[in-house]
């Protein structure tokens, strides 16, 4: 009888724990999603959404018309499409430049290698966004001032030392040996490289990609320190901020978070093998 | 690797060599010499306009004060997240997931998110009134409430950066073999015990990267404070970029851009020193 009440009591305890095990989770990823959630429904909520007192916390009064009305403020769609340019850039240059580097990381013992890797990891202990005071004097010397070429240039030195790390490791995960059969089987180097390694290789140099995409997306100093008409939609939104009503702040901080959220969502599986291998 | 295509490493490398140093190595420099210079030739009196300008101790104490409170609980968080995670068993990949979208937002954003909570309309003042704790809307952004202007950044900057100190946390408890864990269980150490003893200790290198990333970016923080706070809460980069683009005042800026840089690098090597990575003992 006892050891009924025992067992029963133990089976309760173990069931309470679970209960705030699980609590926790639920409470962490409200914590995440639920602000997400609330600054949609400030974008969609529009001018009487964003004065209404006291809030609802219900989708009763949302329509995408706000939405689109911001979409349509001169500017917005423009600094839309710098961003992506200048997201482009850095993808290309990123990828150009950092994945050769890797391969060169993953394949080869080289004197200088040490320091390269140092040189690489050095930037990552650096405010780099900072250097783009400097680089106005110089930009405005090369014509590369107020475009979005050089809002690029400067988020590829955000982007290639972590490209660099990381596409180290995917291609350490590509086994050396299937590259020296394609050798032995008559394929120059480039042939190797691009028939066998590059193919195995490209999820998660496509994973690098998306990265280097968000961390020039999201990068506000550089952006708005080097443009003035030609600002990127985080450089805009910064400039405005003051002038702006609130449901346009608000639409645009959702504008910001939603391409980031389904990129990180399409990355989601190599999340830490990059993260993992570019901490060290 | 035979000896005659020795010259491949060193073309691969090159590109990214000559770029790093274009736009890394050149404006670091230029950075340095704009600081101590004026009208080209050395002079202190930037530094000076810094230190006598009337935001400079409180942009320095804000920054500060701000990383002392962000970075711990950060650490902390995504210590509990990454151990809750490694109990899971179903649901593993879709919680992390859910837990790492803030990855993707830029401070920016998440200022214009939690804005939209703290304002004066906001979803905070909206629950407080709700439930009686206050009678008409309250303001907690402007400079005469400095204190909860803080908390509001601080939790905007700690729900924004806490996935990728968890990340890397993850990514580290990850290569921490089963065995020790068990071989600790059959010994009879506490949950508590095989954390602060084979845990932490065998995660020192994720936890050393983590807190040298956070850091750095702790000391970054601007478009946050920004939009929440606007001017009523100056920080260093906040102040560089006053300097740089309202007063078009180059030199200024460069000195706040040099003091930022001393102290991220002061942090990085005081973390390099006190979280030794022995490599002996790694697993």
């Amino acid at each position: 009888m006892s050891k009924a009440v025992n067992t029963s009591g133990y089976a309760g305890f173990i069931s309470a724990r679970r209960l705030l095990f699980w609590s926790g989770i639920v409470a962490l990823c409200a914590w995440v999603l639920v602000p997400i959630y609330l600054v949609a429904l400030g974008a969609l909520g529009g001018r009487t959404g964003a004065y209404q007192w006291p809030k609802n916390f219900l989708p009763t009064d949302i329509s995408l018309q706000p939405f689109i009305l911001f979409l349509k403020t001169e500017g917005v769609f423009q600094s839309f499409l710098n961003s992506l340019g200048a997201a482009g850039i850095t993808v290309a240059l990123s990828i150009a430049l950092g994945a050769p580097a890797g391969y060169a990381l993953a394949r080869y013992n080289f004197r200088g290698k040490d320091s390269y890797r140092l040189l690489v990891l050095l930037t990552r202990a650096f405010p780099l966004a900072i250097l783009a005071l400097p680089l106005t004097v110089s930009y405005i010397r090369l014509g590369l001032y107020d475009t979005v070429l050089g809002v690029g240039l400067i988020h590829t030195v955000l982007a290639l030392p972590f490209a660099a790390l990381v596409t180290q490791g995917i291609f350490l995960g590509v086994p050396r040996e299937l590259e020296e059969a394609a050798w032995v089987f008559g394929c120059t180097r480039i042939q190797a490289f691009f028939k066998v390694v590059a193919p195995l290789a490209l999820p998660g140099l496509v994973a690098t990609a998306v990265f280097a995409f968000v961390i020039s997306w999201n990068e506000v100093f550089a952006a708005s320190v080097l443009t003035v008409r030609h600002r990127t939609l985080t450089a805009y939104l910064l400039t405005v901020l003051s002038e702006s009503p609130m449901h346009y702040r608000f639409a645009g901080g959702l504008m910001l978070i939603l391409p980031s959220v389904v990129f990180i969502f399409a990355v989601r599986r190599y999340l830490f093998a990059i993260w993992g291998v570019s901490s060290k | 690797m035979t000896q005659n295509r020795s010259w491949i490493p060193y073309a691969l490398i090159l590109p990214s060599v000559v770029f790093l140093g274009l736009l890394f190595v050149v404006p670091l420099v230029q950075t340095l010499w704009l600081a101590v210079s004026d009208n080209g030739t050395p002079s202190l009196a930037n530094m000076t306009t810094m230190v006598t300008d009337l935001n400079f101790g409180r942009s320095v104490l804000n920054t500060f004060l701000l990383t002392l409170a962000v970075v711990p609980i950060q650490i902390v968080m995504a210590l509990t997240m990454g151990s809750m995670v490694a109990k899971m068993n179903g649901g593993r990949e879709t919680i992390l997931w859910i837990w790492t979208i803030p990855l993707g937002i830029s401070d920016l954003a998440a200022g214009m998110v939690w804005l939209s909570i703290l304002q004066n309309t906001g979803y905070l003042n909206s629950v407080l009134f709700g439930l009686g704790i206050i009678e008409r809307q309250t303001a907690w952004l402007t400079y005469q409430t400095p204190v909860a202007l803080f908390i509001g950044i601080a939790i905007a900057e700690i729900w924004r950066g806490t996935a990728i100190v968890m990340i890397i946390i993850v990514a580290g408890l990850n290569q921490v073999p089963k065995e020790f864990k068990e071989a600790a269980e059959i010994f009879g150490a506490s949950p508590w015990t095989r954390f602060t003893r084979i845990t932490l200790p065998l995660i020192r290198p994720a936890l050393q990267s983590a807190l040298i990333l956070r850091t750095v970016l702790a000391f970054e923080v601007f478009a946050v404070v920004y939009a929440l706070g606007g001017r009523n809460f100056p920080v260093l980069v906040g102040e560089a970029y006053n300097w740089q683009n309202q007063n078009q005042n180059y030199g200024v800026a460069a000195a706040y851009a040099v003091l930022i840089m001393v102290i991220s690098l002061a942090a990085t090597l005081v973390y390099l020193k006190a979280v030794k990575v022995d490599p002996e003992r790694l697993p």
